[in-house]
């Protein structure tokens, strides 16, 4: 059964159909597109790299779009010292992973409610979340700032982790019910004649089923907080509590004319959601296509 | 009985979590932004009710210039749906067609959508620069002198400046989403139309793009919704300026908050996105169920 869950749309490659008709011009033309534009959507990252390793002389000039010369590291340190990136970076870090942990529980829970336990109104109750699709989170910065500010919660982690968990959860619950639908009852059956009750239904049993879902929420999830700029900027003013969008808005405030700890301070942001794309791009783009899709 | 209302005790208690951050967090605030529009409000002092006067000014003053905000983020709609989404189209049928390196470059495709916008912003930025920027600095070497323009600092150039980026950036994401669309017409029906002897255009032409409406609505839907909450790369691109000339509605709306500290009005404005976005929606959807 988990075998069927992770079937996906790429694994259709193998009815590839062999009749083909496509001229040679136009195949060679095809390329020719497909190439520039992965130039296109590879040179911006390739020339951030780079610049992050150069000096002023030669960004400015010298040596504008080829391999540093002198490979300098020091951009590094000084955006991880002086630029505070390597506070920007557990900031982010710790709000996301904390984002992540409430939005699995209450996703799984209250899909655990709508689509297993057997009352009137799930189907009100499921359609009432799905609302969140398509609110923007613009929707509520002022009298979230307001609330914030009134009990006192402005430049703490808790400000951003409960908006974006609140904001990631319609996307968790669509994901949840997807996958919470393609286990079989009779296994809730089964438990239930074992003597487990709706809470050890829902530990032993629907939990662990579900580990593909986490992960594409996880997913999911990830990127929007680690990439959220506006609730980031205006909830969190204090240095310390900056998370990595923000605090490369600063950073490039204070580096106006020196681009070197710019550049490392971009990679620094990029490079784990990258890596991370490198080894699991598969999971990636799915998790997209699912919030999407099913949508 | 006993029975019954232990299952609804459980049934509460599983929807705890998810019904406080939701109502807490989405629902109750929207309610608030509605309230908080009918009233002038600096965010401490006294609330004074003015009705609906903060809707009247937000269309009509040109001091606060919303009528522009909102055309351009049209504007940019409008480029998203019939430049950007075509183009995504495109790249989906071709890589859908299992050619070589498909996976590949699906991949390299894809991967702007998942650097922060921020990040994207900044390296924009740079490409812009006047003096140092590579665009002029190419533009100066291929000869093009005189093409070398302040990009993001003319009134001109800067609206264009912008959206470059912001389609670029999420060309990937809709080209993802058809190409699983793509990928999800059954083979048989390709090859069908195949042996009736029908080309590659027709086949995208008259079986596979039917087939994949429903996952070009939901484009078009993100596309403009998307278009009408930018915020990101133009705050770090320009944060509206020079001279207003990128103001869309969320930098407008930050502008009031932060700097006017204007609460009513940036409610108004909040509240105007929620219903443009929801009414974008259902006519677009509407337009896609009057043509099937």
């Amino acid at each position: 059964m988990a075998a069927e869950n992770e079937k996906t749309l790429f694994d259709m490659d193998a009815n590839k159909y062999t009749i083909k008709k496509t001229s040679k011009v136009g195949t060679v033309l095809v390329y020719i597109g497909l190439l520039f534009w992965t130039f296109i959507n590879l040179f911006p990252i390739y020339w951030m790299f780079t610049f992050s390793l150069k000096n002023n002389k030669e960004i400015f000039g010298e040596n504008v779009a080829g391999l540093p010369k002198h490979w300098l590291w020091s951009n590094y340190s000084s955006a991880m010292k002086t630029g505070h990136m390597a506070t920007y970076f557990v900031n982010s870090i710790i709000v996301t992973v904390a984002t992540i942990i409430i939005t699995l529980i209450a996703a799984l829970m209250a899909t655990y409610a709508i689509t297993r336990l057997v009352w009137k109104l799930s189907k009100s109750v499921n359609a009432f979340f799905m609302l969140g699709l398509t609110i923007p989170i613009h929707a509520s910065i002022v009298p979230i700032y307001v609330t914030l500010s009134r009990i006192r919660m402005l430049n703490t982690y808790w400000a951003l982790i409960i908006p974006y968990a609140a904001f990631s959860l319609a996307m968790g619950i669509l994901i949840c019910s997807g996958f919470m639908g393609d286990i079989p009852k009779d296994l809730d059956e089964a438990a239930r004649i074992d003597g487990c009750g709706v809470w050890g239904i829902f530990i032993r049993i629907i939990v662990p089923l579900m580990r593909p879902a986490l992960a594409t929420i996880g997913i999911y999830t990830f990127l929007q907080c680690w990439n959220e700029l506006m609730f980031a900027n205006v909830f969190n003013s204090k240095d310390q509590l900056k998370t990595l969008p923000v605090g490369i808005q600063a950073l490039s405030g204070q580096y106006t004319t020196n681009w070197g700890p710019i550049g490392a301070a971009l990679v620094i942001a990029t490079f784990p959601t990258l890596f991370a794309y490198i080894f699991l791009s598969r999971k990636i783009q799915e998790s997209f296509i699912a919030g999407a899709v099913k949508g | 009985m006993n029975k019954k209302v232990i299952n609804n005790i459980n049934i509460i208690a599983f929807l705890l979590p998810a019904m406080i951050l939701f109502i807490g967090v989405l629902i109750a605030p929207i309610l608030l932004s509605g309230y908080y529009s009918l009233f002038d409000w600096n965010g401490f002092g006294a609330k004074t009710f003015i009705g609906f006067s903060n809707y009247v000014e937000l269309f009509t003053s040109d001091a606060i210039g919303f009528i522009k905000a909102l055309c351009n983020s049209l504007l940019l709609a409008g480029l998203s749906v019939f430049v950007q989404l075509p183009f995504s189209l495109g790249l989906a049928l071709v890589l859908g067609r299992s050619i070589r390196g498909e996976r590949g470059f699906l991949s390299v495709f894809f991967m702007p959508v998942l650097i922060s916008t921020v990040v994207i912003g900044q390296l924009w930025l740079k490409i812009y620069n006047p003096s140092y920027g590579i665009l002029n600095v190419f533009l100066t070497r291929i000869g093009l002198e005189s093409w070398t323009r302040i990009w993001l600092g003319t009134k001109e150039t800067a609206l264009g400046a912008c959206f470059v980026p912001t389609l670029w950036q999420y060309v990937g994401y809709h080209m993802l989403l058809m190409y699983a669309g793509v990928k999800s017409v059954s083979p048989d029906l390709r090859e069908a139309a195949k042996i009736d002897g029908a080309t590659n255009g027709q086949v995208n032409r008259y079986i596979v793009i039917p087939c994949i409406k429903p996952i070009i609505k939901v484009s078009v839907i993100f596309a403009i919704t998307g278009s009408l909450k930018s915020f990101d790369l133009i705050y770090v691109l320009t944060n509206g300026g020079p001279l207003h000339a990128t103001e869309v509605p969320s930098t407008l709306m930050i502008d009031m908050l932060f700097l006017r500290n204007r609460y009513g009005m940036g409610s108004t404005i909040a509240v105007m996105l929620i219903v443009l976005c929801f009414a974008f929606a259902l006519l677009i959807n509407k337009l896609f169920k009057e043509e099937a």
